[in-house]
Parts: structure tokens; sequence; C-alpha cells
């Protein structure tokens, strides 16, 4: 396959790791940013190829594993009720909340559809005018844009039943909360690929500057990964601490701005509340006011949400770096793929699946 | 959850030009992908696609010379 292959290609890697052994000569640790690299680097083995010296830290970058369980809760009391479609990325099927998942109020009888794009949603509430058609809209930057024109499109083509559930973070605010941590250990970072493909870059050079911390902008392919690596030890063992472009075969500095229009047409930026990590300021995007009649929050009365995450899960610490999914207790045992306790056992780019599946 | 790939514009519709729509081709599998965000797409050109939308095209001259410097970063070893 073009563009994919060529990034798999075996002597690449090895080249790539044979450079990044030769110039380690200090402990570093980086992390990578997002969960579809974490994916990655479980599925290729990639920390294999790394010298010792170089540990990988799995970060926070996966809207599966970030979204608050109230807003699952949330999801689970919708697609319960009366003459509702709830439409969702099939990630969400699974995610656990307090007590339900997607896929278990759908075998007791609720209508959930998987969808693969925003744009089937529309399909689904043009087809069921009498139905109120709700999707779940989440995920980072890279994917607000497109649950933003399914909106965009709602009304213009003057749909009254179509609604979305928005649970939206960004990357930038994140990178922020994590080297703010005193205790923090990152020493650089993997900038996610796909979320600069849309936002572009220009948002990291005063993290850069602020935290004397190198980010490099890194594909998700294999030779990707390992460039990225490359790119943020050279800085580091040299010194130096800058912003570096690696996946510029479609990420450039701005970005694209039609899809930005897109965003922030529909959405303002909030404050937003992690799961497993906690409020974040500024950290994500919700509906527009002047787009309220869109917003399945407003639209559906589910009253109050109490919420308990499970005691025994440590996804905080997983997702803050902090900790190894290994080093979970429950790990392998209690929670497993089949029967996940928290979040980022569930989505395949969460950190304590991709552990469970390729370690 | 963010995965995006590298696919193959087959064929463009710009019925609608507020929602213009392309075949795209994975690999052989064709799906209907929105192109209302690609400065001047062209059918032969690759983009990448996420949920249904393409993010951007790929600059092939730039894929290329990634490629060729980083083989020639083992030759010089
Ligand atoms: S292994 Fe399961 S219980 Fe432990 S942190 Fe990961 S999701 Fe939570």
């Amino acid at each position: 396959m073009k563009h994919l292959n060529e990034y798999r290609d075996s002597t690449l890697v090895k080249n790539l790791s044979n450079k990044i052994a030769e110039i380690t000569t200090r402990n570093w640790s980086i992390m990578e940013i997002c969960g579809g690299q974490t994916h990655s680097i479980m599925k290729y083995n990639l920390e294999e190829l790394l010298p010792d010296k170089i540990n990988l830290i799995h970060g926070p970058g996966c809207p599966v594993c970030v979204t608050p369980l109230e807003k699952i809760d949330k999801a689970l009391k919708i697609a319960s009720m009366e003459n509702v479609i709830f439409t969702t990325f099939g990630d969400m099927m699974r995610v656990p909340g307090s007590r339900d998942d997607l896929l278990s109020v759908k075998a007791d009888g609720a209508d959930v559809r998987m969808v693969y794009s925003p744009l089937d949603a529309l399909k689904v509430a043009e087809a069921n005018p009498d139905k109120k058609v709700v999707f779940f809209a989440v995920g980072f930057e890279t994917t607000s844009p497109a649950n933003a024109v399914s909106v965009i499109e709602a009304k213009r083509r003057g749909l009254q039943n179509y609604s979305i559930l928005a649970s939206h973070v960004l990357v930038p605010p994140a990178i922020e909360a994590l080297l703010s941590d005193q205790t923090s250990e990152i020493d650089g970072f993997l900038a996610a690929g796909h979320v600069c493909t849309v936002m572009g870059y220009n948002e990291y050079y005063p993290l850069v500057e602020k935290f004397k911390t190198p980010i490099v902008v890194s594909g998700f392919e294999p030779v990707d990964i390992l460039q990225g690596i490359y790119l943020v030890t050279k800085q580091l063992e040299e010194n130096r601490c800058e912003l570096e472009n690696q996946y510029s075969r479609v990420v450039t500095k701005d970005g694209n701005i039609i899809a930005q229009n897109m965003i922030f047409e529909v959405f303002e930026i909030s404050d937003m509340k992690w799961r497993g990590i906690g409020e974040i300021p500024q950290s994500g995007f919700r509906i527009k006011d002047n787009y309220a009649k869109f917003d399945a929050e407003k639209i559906f009365d589910v009253g109050d949400i109490k919420v308990n995450e499970p005691e025994n899960c440590i996804a905080g610490e997983v997702l803050q770096g902090k900790k190894k999914p290994m080093e979970c207790a429950a790990f392998g045992k209690e929670c497993n793929p089949e029967h996940p306790l928290g979040a980022p056992m569930v989505s395949t780019e969460g950190a304590c699946a991709a552990y469970f599946h390729y370690k | 959850m963010c995965l995006a790939i590298p696919g193959k514009i087959i064929s463009i519709n710009d019925n609608d030009p507020d929602l213009i729509m392309a075949k795209v081709s994975f690999a052989g599998v064709t799906k209907d992908i929105c192109l209302q965000w690609i400065d001047d797409p062209k059918v032969g050109e690759y983009v990448l696609a996420h949920v249904g939308f393409a993010l951007n095209k790929i600059d092939e001259e730039d894929a290329n010379e990634t490629i060729k410097l980083l083989r020639e970063m083992g030759d010089i070893n």
C-alpha cells in the first residue's frame, strides 16, 4: 500500500534503530502523547529496537480513555430513552460507565448503532425523521472538525432530529499540565501527527520555550515513530530544545485552516475534565450557544449523575505516564479486554489494552 | 480513534459545492470521503483520511525525499 509499506520497511527501521543506539549516551524519558502511536509501538515491538537508556512513556492521548465517566453515563441514559437512536464510533461501544456500557444497553433493547463517520449519523437522522438521532462526538482536534461539520450540515439541511453529545479534548493544554507537574520525568515529546495535520504546530512553540523540552511532531508508522525518537534524542544529547516536524508529508505549520474554521464555527474552548486525570483548564471544546439546538446535553434531561471510578483502577497514573499498566494489580486479572475496569483497557489505543495484546 | 490512513482519490463528486465528496481507495477498499477541506483536489492524488474526511493531501515529493534520506542514512555506515 502506497505511503504505508515504505514506512514499515525493515531496512529503514533497522537504520534508524542503529542511529538511535549510536547517539544515545544518557538516560532519556520520551512520551508519545498519542494512543495511536502507543498502539504502533506495541504492535511493532519498537521498544525492543531502542537502547535500554531510552524509556518510552505512554501519554493520555486516547480520547476514548479520557472521556469522563459522567459523559459515558449520560450517553447510556440518553441511549436508553424512548424514541432515540444513539450513534457512535465503534471504539466507544465497550467503554465502561459506572455500571453498563453501550453494548449492554443495546442488548437490553436500546437502538445503538455504530457509524464510521459523523456523516453516516446524519444519514441515519435523515432516514428516521420520527426518531431523535444522537451522535457521540468524542475526539481530539483530529476528529472535532468532522463532528462540527455534521452539526453545520444538519442545520443546512434543516434537520430537527439530530444532536451530538460532545466530549472533545485538546493536546497542547494536556502537555502543559503534564510538564507543570513537578514530579514529571518527561525529557521530550512526540506530538500527535494527526492532531497537527488539522491544527498545525504553532501552538507548540510556547511549550518548547516555557519548559525547555524538545517536541517532535511525528507520524504513526514504525519509521515515523523511530525517526521522531531519533530527532528528540539527538536534540537532548546536543542539549537543544526545538520544535521539529517529522511528519512533514502531511503536517504544515498552520495546519488545515478550513477544518479549523469548521471547528470554531460550532465549538469554543472550555475547561474540561479528563477521565483519570481531572480537570485541565481550557483543554476541551464545548458547543457554542447558537448551536444549542444540536447539543444533546441541552436537549435531554438526564438528571443528576454521580460517579465513582473503580477503586483498584490506576488509569490516572497510567495516563500520566507515572506507572506502566503491569504495575496495576488488576492488570490481566480482574481487568482484561473482555471485562475492562478502566477505559485504557477498552480501546486498542489505550496503554493497558496495548500491553495486554502485544506484551 | 485518531487513526488516519492514506488513500488515493478515484473520482470526485462536486455536485454539492458545500460538501464535495470523493471515492477514495484504501488498498482496494473504496469509501466515500469528504474533500471539503482539501485545496484543489485531483483524481490520482493521495489524501490522509479520518472518519470520512480527508484531513490533508499527502505531499508526494516530501514523502519520497524522506524515504530517500532514510535509505542513505544506512548506506553511509
Ligand atoms: S489494567 Fe485495568 S484496572 Fe489497571 S489501570 Fe489499566 S484499565 Fe485500570
